[in-house]
This record gives C-alpha cells, sequence and structure tokens, in this order.
C-alpha cells in the first residue's frame, strides 16, 4: 500500500548521519553557481537555510510575503531553544533528548529524524553565539539555561522572553550577509502562488508580486518549502495574521503529500476571546502554571453571576471553587501537559463554568502564590506576625519580580490588575506538528521539492515540547538541508539553467491567472473574513481540542460546503495588479477551506488519542488520552485527488528500536 | 577631511565641537563682560589687551569667526537637509509628546542669535576694526568702558539683547548637552554633566541679561 | 456599561471620526478621508478597529484601508501608523497591535497617517516601503562567519554578562521604524546604532567593528535619512525603548574607526 520511502540510512541510530553525511555525493564549488534554488518563508528555517546554502555557493532566491525576511513569525517565539549542551552537567545527551522529544511527541515521530535533531542541536548553539546572537549569561561569562516543559535537565537556551527574535535576527544577519554577496537574491512581499513540476521534478515556482500584482515565474533546481504552519486554519490562533498553508498547500496539490494533519497544539495559558472583533490570540508564557492555580466555581449559578458581572471572583471563597486540575490530577496538579490542561478547560467551560463575558476562560489565580511567598519573605527577614497586608505586598513583590513583565501585558490587554483580581487564561491554537510529509532528506514526494521548519511533519510526533520548534527549524536550514539537498543536486550539475518559457510554466502561470480571476470575479455576497471566522468556528468547535466521529463527520460536510459557497459568494473588491490585502486573504483562505477537511478527516481516520489529538471515544475512565500503538503506531500521509476527503492514505509506520513506548500518566 | 565631512556622523561630531568651542568662547567673554560690573578699570585692562595683543587679533580671533561661521553654515546644511529627508509632512506632528521644544527648535534659536550677532557686530566689532585699522585712532586703553556703557542707552537695544539671550539659553539648554551625545560621551556621569550644562546655560544668559540691565539702569539714573 | 477607570468616559460602543491617508499607490497623489466609526469596544485594539472599518467599506463595496500588520503582539515590527501625530499612538513602549481603543474615548478624531519619511515611500494607504532598513542591515550587519558546524564552542569565549546584557538590548528592535518617524529629522540613527552595538559589544562582532560602522553609516547617509539632532523622541517613542546611548557608541565607534 504504501509509496513511502523514509530513506532512513542503515546502520545504529547514533552513527546513521554520520555515516550518511560520509557517503552523500557532493556538488563541487564551481558547479554550485551553476545551480539556483528557491526557498519559500525566510523564518528560522527558510531563512537558515537560504543562508547556508548560499554560502555554500548556489544561487539562492527568497520568497516571503513581509516587507522583509526579519519579520517572519519565527520571531515571536518567547521561551527558548534547547540543545544538548550539558553545560549544566546533569546528565543531559544526544540520547535524552532524543528520548524526551520522542515521548513528548507520544512516540508518533521517526526516531531517525529525532535523533539526528539532537545530535545537531549543540552545533546551533555554537553558530548562533559565533554570529552574535546574544544569549542570556550568567556573571562568570558563560551561557545561562533554564528548565522547560517539565523535562529532567536544564538544557534550553534563552535570551529573555524573546529568543525567537534575537535567533531569526542571526539567521537574518547570515541572509544579509549573502545579499550583500549577491548570493541571495530576496524577494519580499511575494506570495508563492505554485510550484511547478517539469518532468515530475520541482523546478520553479509562479509568484506573485503584492506590491504590483505581477505574476512572475521563477524558475531553480530545487525548491524548498519553509513556509511555516496552518494554525490559522482555526482563524484564531497565536500564528501572525499572515501564516498560512498556501505553499505547502499548492504542494500537496501538485503531488507532495500532507501528513499527520490533526496533530494539533493547543497552548492552555493564552488570554481568552473578548468579543467577536477578536483577530488574533496573545500566549502568555507557560511559567504562569507554576505559581498560579486554575479554578472556575463549583456551583453554576456563581459562574453566571461572574459573567453578568454581579459577583467578582474574589467574592468566591475556597469552598465556592472548583480546583478542577488539582482535583483530577493530584499528583502533577496545575502543572499537567499542555495538552491536558487545555482539554480540562474546555471541559469545564463547555459545562458552563466559563467565567468571561464569551463564557470561555478559566481562572488563573496568584493569591496562594502571593500569600505563601509573602509569608516566606516576611519570615525570612525576621517578621514574626506579619499583617494580611504586610504579607500581600511581599509576596506581590516576588510576583512582580517573576512575572512582571507578563502580568504588564496581561494588564494591557484585559485592563484588568492581576496581583488584585485573578487572571483569566483560555487554550489556544499554537503550533501544527503536521505538514508535508518528508523522507530523512526532507525532501517531500515530489523530487526537489524540500519542506523545512514548522512545515514539514518529521520531529516532533503528535506533540512538541516546549522550545523544541527553534531547534528544528535552525536544525533544517543550517545542518541538515544543505548536505541533503547537495546529494539531489549532484545529479543536476549538467542541467543548466531552467527555462521559463516552456508549457509547464505556461500552464502553472494560466492556474494561478485563473484562480486569481476567479476569486476577483465571484459573487460578491460577504467578506473573505466572513468565511474565514465561519471556518475558523467549524474547526475550534469540531476538530479543536476534543474531537468526536459524529462531529469529525459533520466538520467534513459543512467545511465542503462552506468552501463551495466561498467560491460562488465571496467578494473581493478593488483589482488584482495592485496591493489588495483582501485578495492576498482570499487565496489563503481558499487553501485553509480544503486543508480543514483533510484535518477532519485525517482526525476521523485517527481513532486513537495521542497527543495534540484527543478523540472523545478513545479515553480511559478517568478521561485520559487512549493510545492505540497497535493499529495506529504509523503517519499518516494524504495523496491529494481533487477533494479533500476522498484524499488517499499513505501509512509509513513507525519503528521503534531504540525506545520503548509507554503510557503517559498524570495522575 | 572634505570626505569625512560628508557622512552624517562626522557631520554631527563637527558640529558639536563647534559649538563646544563656542561655549567655551562664551563663558570668556562672560567673564570679561562681568568685570564692567565690578570695576570699569579692570575692564578697560582686559579689553585693551584682547584688542591689541597680537595672538589674540592674529590667530584666535580669525578662528573664533572661522568656528562661528561654520557652526551656523553646517546648520544650515544640516537643516536643509533634513527637510528633504521628509519630503511630505505630517498632517498632524505631535513633537512635544517626545521632545523638548528647544531640541527642535534650534535653527529658530540659532536664527536668532545670527540675527544678534549682526546687531553686535555693527555695535561693536565693526566700529572697533573702524576705529583701529581704517581710521587709525592713537591707542586709548580706556574707552571701552564708556563706549559699552553708551550702546545700553537705547531701551530697543536692551530690549533686543534681553531677548536674544534669552533665545541663546533655549539654545544652549539642549546645545550643551546635546554636543557630549554627539562626540559619543554618554554614560553614568551623563546625568550629572547635563545637570551641569543646564546650569550652565541658563545662568550665562542670565549673567549677560544682568550686565545689560545693569548698565541700562545705570544710565536712566 | 463598563467605563474607563481613570477617565470615567464610555469606552463600550464607540462612536469616532477617523482621518486616514488614503493614496492608491506610490506614484498617485495621496489625500486625508474622513470615516465615521461606530460601536467602538475599548476591547478592541487599534487594528481590531481598522479591521471593523475595512469590513464596512468592503460590504459597501469600497477600497479597504491598506495598512502594514502581521504578529499582532509587538514584536515583527510590521506595523506601523502615525497616530494623532505619534509613532505607535499615544501610548508609549507598545506598537499600533498593542495599542487598544479604551486610550481613546467616544467622539474622539484620531488622524491616522503612514510614517513619513523620504527613504520610506507610501507603497499604498498606510503601507511605507522600509526596504532602506534592510539595506543598511545589508551592508555590514553581521559577522563574518561560515556555518561548518565545528565553529568554535559557544562557551569557549566567556562574555562579560553588563557587554551581554546590553548587547541584547540593543538587539531587541524590532525595525518598525518609528524612530524615523518620531524625529523632525527623519534620522535612522536610533536603529542603525542598536544594530552597530549589538555587535560592538560582543567579542564575536568586535573583530569587524570598524568596516562595519563605516558601512553602514554610509549605506544609511545613501538612503536619504536625516541627521540626528538628540532631541531624543526616537527613545521615548521606541516600542523596545532602545537607549540613546546607542547613539552616542556608534558616533564613537565612527569616529574610532575614521581615524584608523
Amino acid at each position: 500500500m504504501s509509496v513511502l520511502d523514509s530513506k532512513i540510512p542503515e546502520g545504529p541510530l547514533e552513527e546513521k548521519w554520520i555515516n550518511y553525511k560520509n557517503n552523500i555525493n557532493l556538488v563541487n564549488p564551481a558547479n554550485k553557481r551553476n545551480i539556483d534554488i528557491i526557498v519559500i518563508g525566510t523564518g528560522l528555517a527558510g531563512g537558515s537555510a537560504a543562508a547556508t546554502l548560499a554560502e555554500l555557493g548556489y544561487n539562492v532566491k527568497t520568497f516571503c510575503y513581509q516587507d522583509s525576511p526579519r519579520r517572519a513569525h519565527s520571531i515571536a517565539a518567547q521561551g527558548g531553544i534547547n540543545a544538548a549542551k550539558n553545560y549544566q552537567g546533569d546528565g543531559d545527551s544526544n540520547y535524552r533528548l532524543f528520548y524526551d522529544t520522542v515521548k513528548g511527541g507520544d512516540y508518533r515521530s521517526r526516531e531517525a529524524n529525532v535523533y539526528r535533531l539532537a545530535e545537531v542541536s549543540g552545533n546551533i548553539i555554537d553558530q548562533c553565539v559565533a554570529q552574535g546572537v546574544p544569549f542570556a549569561r550568567e556573571y562568570g561569562g558563560m551561557l545561562d539555561n533554564r528548565s522547560f516543559g517539565g523535562v529532567l535537565v536544564s538544557r534550553t537556551f534563552y535570551a529573555k522572553g524573546q529568543t525567537g527574535q534575537q535567533l531569526l535576527l542571526g539567521a537574518y544577519s547570515a541572509m544579509n550577509r549573502q545579499i550583500n554577496r549577491g548570493k541571495i537574491q530576496a524577494f519580499n512581499r511575494h506570495e508563492m502562488m505554485d510550484v511547478v513540476l517539469v518532468g515530475g521534478k520541482a523546478r520553479g515556482i509562479i509568484a506573485r508580486d503584492m506590491v504590483t500584482g505581477a505574476i512572475e515565474r521563477h524558475s531553480a533546481h530545487a525548491v524548498v518549502l519553509a513556509s511555516g504552519g496552518y494554525g490559522n486554519v482555526f482563524f484564531l490562533s497565536t500564528n501572525a495574521m499572515g501564516s498560512n498553508v498556501m505553499a505547502a498547500w499548492r504542494a500537496h496539490r501538485r503531488g507532495a503529500q500532507f501528513a499527520n494533519p490533526c496533530y494539533t497544539q493547543i497552548h492552555p495559558t493564552c488570554i481568552p476571546v473578548s468579543g467577536d472583533h477578536q483577530s488574533k490570540l496573545t500566549l502568555m508564557s507557560e511559567s504562569l502554571r507554576n505559581d498560579g492555580r486554575i479554578w472556575v466555581p463549583k456551583k453554576i449559578e456563581d459562574a453566571e453571576a461572574i459573567r453578568a458581572g454581579k459577583k467578582k471572583p474574589t467574592d468566591l471563597s475556597e469552598e465556592e471553587r472548583d480546583y478542577y486540575l488539582e482535583r483530577r490530577y493530584p499528583a502533577f496538579g496545575n502543572l499537567v501537559p499542555r495538552d491536558v490542561a487545555s482539554r480540562a478547560a474546555k471541559e469545564r467551560c463547555d459545562a458552563g463554568y466559563g467565567v468571561n463575558k464569551t463564557g470561555e476562560a478559566v481562572y488563573l489565580d496568584f493569591a496562594s502564590a502571593i500569600e505563601r511567598y509573602g509569608k516566606e519573605k516576611a519570615f525570612t527577614s525576621g517578621h514574626k506576625n506579619p499583617s494580611k497586608e504586610e504579607v500581600v505586598k511581599l509576596g506581590t513583590e516576588v510576583i512582580e519580580a517573576k512575572y512582571g513583565n507578563l502580568f504588564q501585558m496581561y494588564e494591557k490587554i484585559v485592563d484588568q490588575n492581576p496581583y488584585k483580581t485573578p487572571m483569566m487564561i483560555y487554550p489556544a491554537v499554537h503550533y501544527t506538528m503536521g505538514g508535508l510529509w518528508v523522507d530523512y532528506n526532507l525532501q517531500t514526494t515530489i523530487p526537489g521539492c524540500y519542506a523545512a521548519g514548522e512545515a514539514n511533519f518529521s520531529d516532533h510526533g503528535a506533540n512538541r515540547l516546549g522550545a523544541s520548534a527553534l531547534m528544528q527549524g535552525l536544525a533544517d536550514g543550517y545542518f541538515v538541508l544543505p548536505y541533503t539537498i547537495g546529494d539531489y543536486l549532484s545529479k543536476d550539475i549538467r542541467t543548466g539553467k531552467i527555462p521559463t518559457d516552456t508549457a509547464e510554466f505556461d500552464a502553472a502561470e494560466k492556474d494561478v491567472t485563473d484562480r486569481i480571476n476567479k476569486l476577483m470575479n465571484a459573487g460578491g455576497q460577504h467578506s473573505v473574513d466572513h468565511y474565514h471566522k465561519k471556518l475558523g468556528k467549524i474547526m475550534w468547535n469540531k476538530c479543536g481540542m476534543s474531537r468526536n466521529a459524529k462531529e469529525l463527520q459533520e466538520a467534513i460536510h459543512e467545511i465542503a460546503e462552506l468552501r463551495e459557497d466561498f467560491w460562488k459568494n465571496v467578494k473581493v473588491p478593488g483589482s488584482a495588479d495592485t496591493k489588495n490585502a483582501e485578495l492576498e486573504k482570499a487565496g489563503r483562505v481558499a487553501d485553509f477551506l480544503e486543508l480543514g477537511e483533510l484535518f477532519a478527516k485525517d482526525a476521523l481516520h485517527r481513532e486513537e488519542s495521542c497527543g495534540g489529538h484527543f478523540r472523545e471515544e478513545y479515553q480511559t475512565e478517568d478521561g485520559e488520552a487512549l493510545r492505540d500503538d497497535e493499529n495506529f503506531k504509523y503517519v499518516a500521509s494524504w495523496e491529494y485527488t481533487g477533494k479533500p476527503s476522498e484524499a488517499i492514505l499513505h501509512k509509513e509506520e513507525l519503528v521503534f528500536e531504540n525506545i520503548e513506548l509507554k503510557t503517559r500518566s498524570y495522575k | 577631511m572634505g570626505g569625512f565631512l560628508k557622512s552624517s556622523v562626522a557631520r554631527k561630531f563637527a558640529m558639536a565641537l563647534s559649538g563646544l568651542f563656542l561655549v567655551l568662547f562664551l563663558a570668556q567673554h562672560f567673564t570679561i563682560n562681568l568685570t564692567s560690573v565690578i570695576s570699569p578699570d579692570v575692564f578697560n585692562e582686559i579689553s585693551h589687551f584682547m584688542g591689541t595683543n597680537f595672538l589674540v587679533q592674529a590667530l584666535l580671533q580669525p578662528i573664533l569667526i572661522f568656528g562661528v561661521c561654520f557652526h551656523f553654515i553646517m546648520g544650515f546644511v544640516l537643516e536643509i537637509r533634513n527637510r528633504r529627508s521628509r519630503s511630505i509632512n505630517y498632517v498632524r506632528f505631535n513633537g512635544s509628546a517626545n521632545s523638548s521644544w528647544m531640541s527642535r527648535n534650534m535653527i529658530y534659536s540659532g536664527l536668532v542669535i545670527l540675527a544678534f550677532l549682526g546687531l553686535h557686530f555693527y555695535d561693536f566689532w565693526f566700529p572697533e576694526i573702524v576705529h583701529k585699522y581704517i581710521q587709525s585712532h592713537p591707542e586709548d586703553a580706556t574707552r571701552y568702558y564708556g563706549e559699552l556703557v553708551a550702546k545700553f542707552e537705547s531701551p530697543v537695544r536692551t530690549g533686543l539683547y534681553v531677548l536674544s539671550f534669552i533665545f541663546l539659553m533655549l539654545h544652549l539648554i539642549h546645545g550643551f548637552s546635546s554636543s557630549f551625545q554627539s562626540v559619543g560621551f554618554n554614560n553614568k556621569y551623563s546625568k550629572g554633566l547635563r545637570g551641569f550644562t543646564v546650569a550652565f546655560a541658563i545662568v550665562i544668559p542670565l549673567g549677560f541679561i544682568f550686565i545689560a540691565l545693569f548698565h541700562y539702569i545705570n544710565n536712566v539714573q | 456599561m463598563r467605563i474607563n477607570k481613570s477617565l470615567n468616559l464610555q469606552i463600550e460602543n464607540m462612536k469616532l471620526t477617523l482621518k486616514i491617508w488614503r493614496q492608491e499607490n506610490a506614484k498617485a497623489k495621496g489625500k486625508m478621508v474622513d470615516y465615521i466609526i461606530d460601536g467602538i469596544d475599548g476591547d478592541m485594539s487599534f487594528l481590531e478597529m481598522l479591521d471593523v472599518l475595512n469590513e464596512d467599506l468592503v460590504n459597501k463595496g469600497e477600497q479597504p484601508v491598506e495598512f502594514d500588520h502581521d504578529c499582532r503582539e509587538g514584536i515583527c515590527g510590521a506595523c506601523s501608523l502615525q497616530i494623532n501625530g505619534e509613532p505607535h499612538g499615544p501610548d508609549k513602549l507598545i506598537t499600533t497591535c498593542q495599542l487598544h481603543m479604551r486610550t481613546f474615548k467616544d467622539g474622539d478624531t484620531i488622524v491616522i497617517e503612514p510614517f513619513r519619511a523620504t527613504a520610506f515611500p507610501v507603497i499604498k494607504d498606510l503601507i511605507v516601503d522600509r526596504t532602506s532598513f534592510d539595506r543598511i542591515q545589508q551592508a555590514y550587519g553581521y559577522v563574518s562567519v561560515n556555518t561548518s558546524g565545528n565553529t568554535i564552542d559557544a562557551n569557549s569565549i566567556p562574555i562579560k554578562k553588563e557587554n551581554a546584557d546590553d548587547s541584547f538590548n540593543a538587539a531587541t528592535c524590532i525595525g518598525c521604524g518609528a524612530c524615523v518617524a518620531a524625529c523632525k529629522n527623519a534620522s535612522a540613527m536610533l536603529f542603525t546604532s542598536a544594530k552597530v552595538s549589538q555587535f560592538a559589544l560582543l567579542p564575536q562582532g568586535e573583530v569587524e567593528a570598524d568596516r562595519r560602522v563605516l558601512a553602514m553609516v554610509e549605506q544609511m547617509d545613501k538612503e536619504g535619512f536625516g541627521n540626528c539632532t538628540n532631541t531624543g523622541a526616537c527613545e521615548i517613542e521606541c516600542p523596545k525603548g532602545i537607549s540613546l546611548e546607542n547613539i552616542a557608541r556608534m558616533n564613537r565607534e565612527y569616529l574610532k574607526a575614521s581615524v584608523k
């Protein structure tokens, strides 16, 4: 059944990548000058890949929809980047990082890829420091680490809460060096509209200049897609407004299989939706759960009173509060993993206990932490009988020192003082583990078409660990692709420049212009956002934190209907030959309307619960995820056939030779 | 040097150096003027020295004139270039939200100072040059105090001097401390230094105003 | 009805007059156009308010207002807008996407213009072309190091924590252009100096510091930015609070490099 060859090299796990590198074909420097590579997206994966490939001597063209490569959404990552450096001497190793990542991914990732990721993680830190990335340091001048996401070692490198920004600016500076050398041509405010195949190989793209509306042809010997994830299929997510699936989806339609689309990470500590006007959700660091206690009212009347503004959370006594995580998971309490915390919040809100005006929020309360820290501090400073006010004052100082910037951000957005009244939080879509299927070389099922970073599916399985996204993006771009793509291109040294005046480019360009015309000339009933919001609602309600067969089937139908309506009735004002934000959105939403359907289909077919995918039918008596390793220990890779719900499934069986499969428990 | 002065940072540096030099000159000028309030004899003595000493006349005076001209010309050049760097202006520009009036209007306070310099040269410097080098009057080491006092008979002139010194104050409040930033001096001492520069910027022009008013009032009596 | 506590003013269902710069394309002549907008909630961000306006315009068959935006959490640097005469509006240390409508009150008139600088030509409506910033960084905003995988170990050169922190603070610049927009001279010195400083403070960047500062300043001048007159407006309006100390450092570095 399967046509998928993961091309994992032979040999023991820890020697695979070394052997691979020793045995691949290389392109000599003189020949590299004659080879062109297109990179779509300039985030951590795309930016680092473009810089490194250009440094090697290839001619690189980068494309991004932003006005500058530096604005890619990798920039928004806060926490940090993992690397198995073992600088803290706490027993970290490549194997441990590998093990944590596979386990965190609920045993749905490919061992060889993950091990390679762990193996190059240390190089990433070396490289970034050499580029001038200002990581946090200790007074001794050495790099500082923190622990993250409940693992047992401190392996996360960080630059305050702006690690993504600093790493992206590092990759961007490496790009700038190559732009200055003339080895990278950067096409900003350009959107990839389609990939062009010649003789079955990816040989170029059709792009739209978003300022002039011009449709352009660009040829290359290989195309790298580093266009990020598809969280915006939910309309509301922590992704940037422009984050989209177009590049990946266009490649999917041309033959690149899409793997595990249903694996979505939902982050529990986001600022809740405040109303229909909301365009985007804001994430707050997970570290808040270290000191905050999560609760909703015990009695539904209290919840109703709070929603109506008749009661305040501080009016409720301890007995009237339901600390549901502490109740359900006594061992881990408020520190259960992201997916568990998210689902529990949804469960309470669905039952009617939500606490903001939309009914979709729970409290994150720091009152007891303030009291605890206050008493501690009073005691250590010699106060034996501090007054209540003193305790609160001292405790507030401690909390402020730890989370001041987050509290400030919260107050700015919500206009409530979280030192005095509990914060409100709700889960939001944050990251998508699924993506284009790639083999060990990061090549998709289209020869010459590669996928890197969040755009591919490879390393995080069904759930991603904190501080691993940055690691994967940079590993792919700096240290994996430059080798694997060379092996492929070594067969292209005699090909010569790919002409763009061929029938293949003609046909692809015609497809693109036809599609644009169709969008411009549709019925003109509703705005693009109208459809995007509707799609988001279906996705959130039926393909969100917990899913069931009935609703997934409904979702498949509803999305198909919505898509049909969209193409008939969408309204795109203005013209296609100028800057036109509505047209840009329309193109992206059109693809989300197809992806959403495949997403639901994938979720429906996966009759188990694992990582970011929770099926209500497959849970233990206590409501915990029930994985089915016997039947679903595979990557579900979908082949496009014209209608997403009729996509053909290809399975890549996952082989675990170095790790024993276990069930997660947080009781 | 011409090539060096083509860059924005170097121009800024030159502007700051010439400004600092003029501040020094101002301090010197103030000290001499102050003696006119205390002792006419001392004032005459110093004035005579300054007016007849070869080094002062042949070396320091041209340097000063160069410094003044440089500061003004460079100021105008920069202003024109800066205006060009925003070819379309804002409909609404709320400059007071983020910067002081003084810092935004150096060109205007500078223009007032330039106009004042014209008046000042007309009052003192040109007559002095004519007196010394064209009409070749014999040396008279006691004439300076009388000439000075005579100028402050007119309330209009005195008023113009006072007004000009207020603009000089505004110019200095920003300019003096700003010049340190321009030459790259910004560190833990900057706060204290800023206090000093602002005090200087206020005290010196006030002193000049005091001197002008002192002589004016003496004349009236 | 919710009430803004400090101002005791209505912040739900506000009615506002917007004066917005409309310009068809780079070559067209633009003008200010008035829009009346209703039903604005204080919890909306400024850009969500513009979303509401645009949805209205689309439904009426008119051209929506084009503006740059992306992450909407204050880090990508895409959003711009001169709001009532200040870049990113009246609040400090935030970007336009983090500005909330509760800052305004019912009946207000809000003037919205693009960032103005000759080096930031308007592309359409409120969108300006900030590629001049990219070119300044391309001139030498990097450390020349190859991606070999055998670069020296990250901990082999200890770096003073203070220097690493200062370098980081300079590096938090998001390249939004507020410094240029706020400056009466449209000077880009805060931006350029932040980049120069980030590298000048680290041993990795120090090697090329002289060449870097000369090249970046040269490019900055070529782009047509104005000259710094130390008004300090940039520092006040910078959403990341980049310090003027960086400009002083750049001046030092430049002079040092020039006399060598």
